[in-house]
């Protein structure tokens, strides 16, 4: 069959946008092995010191920590809220469930900066009542990013569930499976996999989330994130570069290896 | 009793979650922009006619007009070899397309300020070659929010676009070039109108999340040309005026919400048609 390919222009044009997605990222390559203590281009000498930094400085290391902590308590807890949540609209179909769906995903459609306000009001009042989930603590920040990104485990799990033969569910019903064994036995079982995909985005959410960390934390709560907003906003320091250079690795290489394995598979079949 | 307890004991965790941490603060906002510093309507008044805040208003929306256009014509072309080009082509796209995507939002706009600032990347090739003797001035103005945003906006703009572009029937591409219609016509005549729905879906969308943006002008705009959500931010944090910013943020959440009925108007299967 003839499959009618982009020409000439249109492939010249592409290379160009291609180039500029990716040329930020390299950029960030040479700036991290100045050895300058400012941001600038290494001209006679490269150096390791920033990347130094990262391993030396208390700073990085309890950010990065802070941050994994952080991440996989509110993925773990959204993900579980937003399981149930699909689950519930998948087996039910109550009424109003467009309306349901919609509070679920207000977080995610919602302008950033009003959800950040939004979750400042919601903790300084908290910080009122206790001193634990409050204002600038690490579960007050874990339970802020829960907001942020359990609309997203709603969608992937209910995609997930979208595929699921309804029938299944049904045959356990008529045999008499209580809730929990239709749930746990017979549902779970099948979407596993959406469920995981649910916890791995709604961490990588968690871990990068900045606009909302800005407004809910200042000096205790120093996610990574907030750590590399400071170094941007005042003067910037060239440690970020080396953070983001293993950053940007880390990224590369999940997605290019994704799409070698893809590749081999369509090759071998 | 069964049938409306068992239902409530999935649904009612999310629910009863967000009501308490997201619509009553957000309920708790609205209070604060007529309360703070006294009750009444004069911040609204204020939003609505202090020459300072219009004029962040305005910038806010020609930004995001030229973001959303650049983005989106920008995301066509790459979507056009996403779907349409050869196997080898179609991964190296898609690894341009994702890999951004993935990498936070701080990073890449890092990477924008080692490219574009004084002693930056490209300001050094172009006095190393002697085309200019001062810098540039590409970053920490409109120019750099806006290459930033576009930068952040194009996967965004993609996603709709791949997916409008992989419905197109390729026959009706064949008949057409099969009528003698020459390459050019048959993609300004035949494809592009076939996927105008999808570039509705991602004007739209593009738009609505870049009006609401606020880390990337930031950064790459470095306080000179502040949009909307930054003076919420400034206004919360630098010169506080409370009652102001929650002013702001509710007329920016009716905007939005207003765009996006648009959007899922234009989204579903009778607005495509």
């Amino acid at each position: 069959m003839i499959r009618l390919r982009p020409g000439l222009i249109a492939t010249l044009l592409a290379v160009l946008v291609g180039i500029f997605m990716l040329m930020p990222l390299l950029a960030v390559v040479p700036v991290s092995f100045t050895p300058k203590r400012f941001l600038s281009i290494p001209t006679d000498e490269l150096s390791l010191r920033h990347y130094r930094t990262l391993f030396e400085d208390r700073e990085w290391a309890e950010g990065i920590w802070l941050s994994l902590r952080i991440g996989l308590l509110s993925a773990g807890f959204a993900t579980a809220l937003g399981t149930l949540f699909s689950l519930g609209i998948w087996m039910f179909r109550p009424r109003f469930a467009g309306l349901l769906m919609g509070i679920a995903l207000l977080p995610m459609v919602a302008p950033p900066v009003v959800s950040a306000l939004t979750l400042y009001f919601f903790l300084i009042t908290l910080t009122k009542l206790n001193g634990v989930v409050a204002y600038d603590t690490m579960l007050g920040v874990a339970l802020a990013h829960s907001v942020m990104i359990v609309p997203f485990a709603v969608v992937l799990v209910s995609v997930s569930l979208a595929q699921v033969d309804r029938r299944m569910d049904l045959a356990a019903r008529a045999m008499g499976a209580s809730l929990g064994t239709r749930v746990f036995k017979v549902i779970l079982p099948n979407i596993k996999f959406g469920v995981i995909a649910a916890f791995f985005l709604t961490f990588v959410l968690s871990w990068e989330e900045i606009a909302v960390t800005i407004f809910i934390t200042s000096v205790e709560a120093v996610t990574l994130p907030r750590l590399m907003w400071q170094g941007l906003r005042d003067n910037i320091d060239p440690a970020i570069a080396a953070i983001s250079v293993v950053l940007i690795v880390i990224v590369a290489t999940v997605v290019i290896g994704r799409a070698a394995v893809t590749a081999l598979r369509q090759r071998g079949t | 009793m069964t049938r409306i307890t068992r239902p409530l004991i999935l649904l009612a965790p999310l629910l009863a979650f967000l009501a308490l941490a997201y619509v009553l603060p957000f309920a708790g906002v609205v209070g604060w922009s007529v309360t703070l510093p006294e009750p009444g309507v004069q911040n609204y008044a204020a939003a609505v006619t202090d020459p300072l805040i219009l004029s962040v208003f305005w910038r806010t929306l020609r930004i995001c007009v030229i973001v959303t256009v650049v983005s989106v014509v920008m995301g066509y072309i790459l979507s056009l070899l996403w779907v349409r080009g050869t196997p080898l082509v179609r991964m190296l796209t898609e690894l341009c397309i994702l890999i951004p995507f993935w990498i936070s939002v701080l990073t890449r706009a890092f990477g924008w300020l080692a490219l574009l600032s004084n002693r930056g990347l490209i300001n050094g090739w172009l006095e190393a070659s002697g085309l200019i003797d001062d810098p540039l001035r590409l970053v920490r103005n409109e120019f750099g929010v806006i290459v930033g945003m576009v930068h952040f906006m194009i996967p965004f703009a993609v996603f709709p676009l791949a997916s409008a572009m992989r419905n197109v029937d390729e026959r009706v591409l064949m008949a057409a070039r099969g009528m003698g219609a020459s390459r050019t016509r048959s993609f300004w005549q035949v494809f592009v109108p076939m996927t105008a729905a999808g570039l509705m879906g991602a004007a739209l969308l593009v738009f609505v999340f870049a009006i609401g943006f606020f880390i990337t002008p930031a950064i790459l705009g470095g306080g000179r040309s502040v949009m909307v959500a930054e003076l919420i931010y400034l206004r919360i944090f630098q010169s506080p005026d409370w009652g102001l910013a929650a002013a702001i943020s509710v007329i920016l959440m009716v905007a939005i919400s207003a765009l996006l009925t648009l959007l899922l108007k234009q989204l579903s299967p009778k607005g495509a048609r």
